[in-house]
């Protein structure tokens, strides 16, 4: 089902944008009704898309030789899953599986890219809001890296 | 009185993680004070010493019950201990947290690690008023699954009308639950800001962080409670081993008004 404004403008990362870039953005978007169990894309495969969840909950694993599938990160509603698209080698660098049944919208990266170029003013302004996003998550990885709730050394 | 240990007798001992255990305590001349939710005991192993641990329960009219991580001399011993011991108990010392919190408040506790144990007290206040508030909603982060303190306790809460989120750090799949840092769950249990009373318990980075993205979301700093930790010795507010700035913690805390924390936690070495 395509996307509408008003569904795009319900979504905490697309909030802030005006009307005429949210139409524009609509033209390449579904929303997508993911099953438990899916697998949105595999470590390696072409990235070409990115999803704004609404509800429900992804996590992002990677495979160790010995251990298994090891959970990255889990992202839920409000959050925005794949920048791959955005950045050359296009590639995805982690796994990611639907671990809840979950509502997203679904953008178009290779689309997405192609609007950036042709519209600098959004392309800046969707380069800034995908940066914060970055942002955050290295922040949360940095948290983690501290080890804040291992033993007192 | 505050200063002389009194005798409990330790009743039960479960083992909550590999570094963490749960003493159930009885008094075993007469009871001391009531402690309130937040507040703290000095425990004594004989022979070893004394360390400051938050009570994380009731036990009958008089019992105490407290969780503790084996981390140093005192609390290795202490979470050694078995029942039949006898151990030394002062108190009840420090500030407790704000119950109840108003009414119609949507109550989120945000805990990190052995965070939960001061906050366990709160979830049982919230369950026996849950009428009172609005919202009830608890937060936990844990390094890992086989970290988690009161696992088993988290169906009872829930159905106590407490919702119960749980992330951890690291987690192989089949961990059905989220990993990530606790304030990605924040948008969770923030429905309306102005109604937000928060108590958060945990690594000070942590509070300190999680105090920081409740204020982005619109939660008033005064309605924000964290407990903090430093060295509490004597639990009077004397030797001043627990001061932190202004504050003896062990007197003016470890509950404290983030208002008055934010300053102090800002400043290195304090």
């Amino acid at each position: 089902m395509r996307a509408t404004t008003e569904r795009l403008r319900t979504h905490p990362f697309l909030a802030g944008l005006d009307e005429e870039s949210l139409e524009r953005i609509a033209t390449i978007s579904t929303v997508v009704a993911l099953d438990a169990k899916t697998w949105l894309f595999r470590e390696g495969d072409p990235a070409d898309r990115c999803w704004l969840i609404r509800s429900g909950r992804v996590n992002l694993d990677v495979h160790l030789p010995g251990r298994g599938e090891v959970i990255v990160e889990s992202l839920g509603a409000g959050a925005v899953l794949g920048w791959s698209w955005l950045f050359p080698p296009y590639r995805w660098h982690f796994d990611a599986v639907v671990v809840e049944p979950t509502s997203a919208i679904e953008v178009d990266g290779i689309q997405l890219r192609a609007l950036c170029q042709t519209d600098p003013k959004l392309g800046y302004r969707l380069g800034q809001m995908f940066t914060a996003v970055l942002i955050e998550r290295l922040q949360a990885t940095r948290l983690r890296l501290l080890d804040l709730y291992g033993p007192p050394r | 009185m505050t200063m002389t240990p009194a005798r409990y007798l330790v009743v039960d001992r479960l083992a909550e993680t590999a570094d963490t255990v749960t003493l159930t305590l009885e008094p075993v001349d007469r009871p001391l004070p009531v402690f309130r939710p937040g507040q703290f005991a000095m425990l004594y192993a004989f022979g070893v010493g004394e360390v400051p641990i938050s009570i994380s329960g009731r036990s009958g009219a008089g019992g105490l019950i407290h969780t503790l991580r084996a981390v140093g001399a005192v609390t290795r011993a202490l979470a050694a201990v078995q029942p039949g011991a006898i151990i030394g108990v002062r108190g009840p010392f420090g500030t407790p947290w704000d119950l109840p919190a108003p009414p119609g408040s949507e109550v989120a506790l945000v805990a990190g690690g052995i965070g939960l144990a001061p906050l366990r007290p709160v979830i049982h206040h919230l369950i026996a008023h849950r009428r009172r508030y609005r919202r009830a909603v608890v937060l936990i982060g844990a390094r890992t699954p086989d970290d988690l303190l009161y696992p088993d306790e988290f169906d009872t809460w829930r159905a106590g009308g407490v919702d119960v989120h749980v992330t951890v750090d690291r987690a192989d799949a089949g961990w059905p639950d989220h990993v990530g840092v606790v304030t990605t769950l924040l948008d969770r249990c923030i429905t309306n800001p102005g109604q937000v009373a928060a108590y958060l318990c945990g690594p000070e980075v942590m509070m300190r962080l999680t105090a920081r993205a409740l204020i982005d979301r619109g939660v008033a700093a005064a309605a924000i409670r964290v407990s903090l930790e430093r060295n509490m010795r004597c639990g009077i507010g004397h030797c001043g081993h627990c001061q932190l700035g202004p504050l003896l913690l062990c007197r003016d805390g470890p509950v404290v008004g983030y208002p008055v924390a934010a300053p102090l936690l800002a400043v290195r070495e304090l």
